[in-house]
């Protein structure tokens, strides 16, 4: 049986890295891979975007497997109410397109400002699947940013100057937040705007709750 | 006779007698009458389709065709919309952008269909064919906004560019920008389709380029150009024929009016579609074009429910194709089939594919009112979630006249909501009754008697699409002796394995191309195939890893056959094999 441990790589590909191929799953020997259509591999490690502390709004439960899982799918399916069909475990079924599929989602254009810059962005949030995303995508498009300290608060650096800058955002009341206080989905519909704000001011913004997976830094 | 027939015509009478002819089946066969009709035909021929990029090759097809103006490409196999052919499997169009910037110096056309083109290939087709005049890009990818840019900058003789549900990758630097590379002496456009397009574009270039283009009739936008700027463009393009919206969420009373001052002044328009996000307050703002609609996709529209639709279809006495979401329901459905006698192409999606419970009322009834109310309707895309064997035998004898039906009930294995019986019957009154039936998509639960009832009676079926059906390798059996005008057939989770192929080899190079995934094919059945079959490339995809690692009884995960006179391909990704492959590696 083939090993579990997929690692070669295609010999000729041109589209780039084929980064799937060496990934590292659990599951039986023999099983097929499946990708739940929203692109989430099932039995895959999870990347550290959802061990990262995204689950403030719950008491103090130790940020354990189950917890997980249930988080990332509420924030991958759209919401916990909707039960779904075994459908959601098979490859290309139904068969409707990808640009289909995201129908459902609003194009959720926001602006995106950092104190400092001349100019504003606009980011279409519905193209992100989580914070870690989003952050890569402002570190790409603010080219002087860097992402800092995944474990703790959302925070990005500019490494010519040193000042930090925090993520935050104005929700549907008009309150400024953290990024990252909130479940991926819940921040998608509720945020109107994205300011990177310099750490020396973000002083005041609604305290975030105490953190519940253990930090190793 | 013959010799003096060749010998009594000068050759441009022919040539011109010739250039009637443009359908490729009536062009092939004038090439057969004798030697110098092959040649004339094959210097005069200007346009040719390729089915499968990898039947024939560039240098094949240019030494037989040297003066081709029109060029159409197909990639990938169907289900690579569906995400089941995985990335890096091939398609690329470089080798024939590369050999036809040479050999064809006048081409003007390139259509591709799923393949894999990158932006150095865009920027060579800008620099090379100085006539070019039409680019469409159907559901390809490996290209990004700085192709585009190369393609406005130097086609001067552009007239479409389509990019229809293509993946462009978006540089965030150049994004907005590629359309300011239409040099401002530019003004031949007549299609641009970037609907697909998830970036900004810049607003005032496509103004610009919209308000000096005369001919322009064809104008989609992509989601990222909101309401008040659309207004803008139709007052400056009020010939537009065919138009999509961007996105619409905001309801304000000041673009309200706009819009509909713009709306009424576009007295050509014809089709409509985007709608992404429409506020459905503004739906009154396309009331006065709907009586000359003929074209309307809805289907992205998420956010305009049942009655809004009701009142919009209701009002398009001239609607021949309609695209829209299961939002419409039954109720709908019946309107539409009470409105649109001219209707002859239906396609309803699913607005929750992946919800277990059915969130909308859209049962089979609506698909049996449309069969009923439109005598035209020859072309139908369902989703659903439950059917019956007495709605297709009334929807199959309503309704003879159909040609491609593709019905998806979204659960796997459905059967008959009313007698839990498989459908069977259904579909076999389906291909029974539509005796011009070219296409048809399969679903529900289904034995190996409904692929007698096709092989049967589906004479003039060409592609047929089959998931999670039948029980043995009859079923395949019946439909490969059976179906004489089979060209493609692509099949995913049913048990058909090697004896049915087997039995059917020579089948299989009168088609142009057999998917099987997910089925219980054995390797060593694929080994021989591709060993017996020289003018077969039989492609073994298989993420696990070398299938001679596993012994060869082991069934493959996907298997792609299509016949091909351009031999073995080169540029297999590592998890394709064929038999070339595996004899190099000593594989027995």
């Amino acid at each position: 049986m083939s090993p579990e441990n997929r690692n070669y790589l295609p010999e000729s590909d041109v589209v780039g890295l084929n980064l799937k191929e060496t990934e590292l799953t659990l599951g039986l020997p023999g099983d097929t891979r499946v990708t739940m259509d929203t692109g989430v591999k099932l039995g895959t490690k999870r990347g550290f975007s959802e061990t990262i502390d995204l689950n403030l709004g719950r008491s103090n439960v130790k940020c354990d497997d189950k917890v997980c899982d249930d988080e990332l799918e509420n924030d991958v399916l759209g919401g916990a109410t909707k039960s779904l069909t075994a459908n959601a475990q098979l490859v290309g079924w139904p068969p409707v397109r990808a640009s289909r599929k995201n129908v459902m989602k609003s194009c959720k254009f926001i602006k995106v400002a950092v104190d400092g810059a001349p100019y504003l962005r606009k980011v279409d949030l519905e193209m992100y699947n989580s914070y870690q995303q989003l952050l890569s995508a402002l570190e790409d498009m603010f080219s002087c940013l860097t992402i800092r300290n995944y474990m703790s608060e959302k925070k990005l650096m500019d490494p010519a100057n040193g000042v930090e800058y925090v993520a935050t955002y104005e929700d549907r009341d008009g309150d400024w937040m953290l990024v990252g206080d909130v479940p991926w989905k819940m921040f998608v519909e509720s945020c109107k705007r994205v300011r990177l704000m310099k750490s020396s001011e973000a002083i005041g913004l609604a305290p975030r709750t105490p953190q519940k997976c253990s930090s190793t830094t | 006779m013959k010799m003096m027939m060749g010998s009594s015509f000068p050759e441009e009478v022919l040539e011109h007698v010739f250039s009637f002819i443009e359908r490729d089946k009536d062009r092939n066969a004038i090439s057969t009458v004798c030697q110098s009709w092959y040649e004339i035909e094959r210097w005069s021929r200007r346009r040719v389709f390729v089915g499968n990029c990898y039947a024939v090759s560039p240098l094949i097809l240019i030494k037989r065709f040297p003066d081709v103006r029109c060029l159409e490409l197909k990639g990938k196999p169907h289900f690579a919309d569906f995400n089941l052919v995985p990335e890096g499997w091939g398609a690329y169009v470089s080798p024939w952008i590369a050999a036809a910037s040479t050999a064809y110096p006048w081409l003007e056309e390139i259509r591709l269909k799923r393949m894999v083109i990158s932006d150095d290939s865009l920027e060579l087709i800008s620099k090379s064919f100085k006539n070019f005049k039409v680019l469409v890009l159907s559901s390809c990818e490996g290209f990004s906004t700085e192709g585009l840019a190369a393609i406005a900058a130097n086609c001067r003789n552009l007239r479409e560019l389509d990019l229809r549900e293509s993946e462009v990758e978006d540089l965030n630097q150049s994004s907005g920008h590629w359309l300011s590379h239409f040099p401002d002496n530019y003004t031949s456009l007549v299609s641009l389709n970037i609907a697909c397009l998830n970036s900004e574009v810049s607003f005032t270039a496509l103004e610009r380029l919209v308000g000096r283009c005369p001919n322009l009739r064809t104008l989609r936008l992509n989601r990222a150009v909101p309401l008040d700027r659309l207004a803008i463009l139709l007052r400056r393009a009020p010939q537009l024929v065919e138009l999509g919206t961007g996105e619409a969420s905001d309801l304000r009373p000041d673009v309200f009016s706009n819009l509909s001052g713009a709306f009424s002044g576009c007295k050509e328009l014809k089709s409509l579609s985007g709608f992404w996000d429409v506020a459905p307050g503004y739906l009154p703002v396309v009331y006065p074009i709907c009586p000359r609609l003929t074209s309307l996709n809805l289907s992205y529209a998420a956010t305009i429910q049942s009655s809004d639709l009701i009142k919009l279809v209701s009002q398009c006495h001239n609607l021949q194709k309609l695209w829209v979401l299961d939002y419409i329901e039954d109720l709908g459905l019946e309107a539409l089939a009470a409105s649109c006698k001219d209707l002859r192409e239906l396609r309803v999606f699913p607005s929750e594919p992946f919800g277990a419970e059915p969130n909308v009322l859209l049962t089979e009834q609506g698909l049996v009112s449309v069969s009923e109310g439109c005598p035209k309707l020859h072309s139908v895309l369902y989703f659903c979630r439950q059917m019956s064997n007495d709605a297709l035998r009334t929807i199959a004898r309503n309704r003879p006249n159909m040609t491609r039906f593709r019905l998806c009930i979204i659960e796997p294995r459905t059967p008959d909501y009313l007698n839990h019986q498989s459908l069977d019957v259904g579909f076999g009154a389906i291909v029974e009754h539509c005796k011009d039936l070219r296409r048809l998509s399969l679903s529900g639960l289904l034995t190996d008697r409904v692929f007698e009832y096709i092989g049967t009676y589906g004479k003039k079926l060409e592609m047929l699409s089959v998931a999670f059906a039948g029980d043995s390798d009859l079923g395949l059996h019946h439909v490969l002796s059976g179906c004489e005008n089979l060209r493609k057939l692509e099949i995913r989770d049913c048990p058909f394995g090697d004896k049915a192929l087997l039995a059917n080899a020579a089948k299989l190079e009168t088609m142009r191309s057999l998917w099987m995934s997910s089925c219980s094919v054995s390797f060593g059945a694929c080994k021989l195939l591709g060993q017996k079959m020289p003018r077969l490339n039989v492609e073994v995809i298989d993420e696990r890893g070398p299938p001679g690692s596993r012994p060869e009884s082991c069934p493959v995960e996907k298997l792609y056959i299509y016949r091909t006179i351009s031999g073995q391909r080169f540029d297999m990704p590592g998890f394709v094999w064929t038999k070339d492959e595996n004899s190099a590696l000593g594989l027995s």
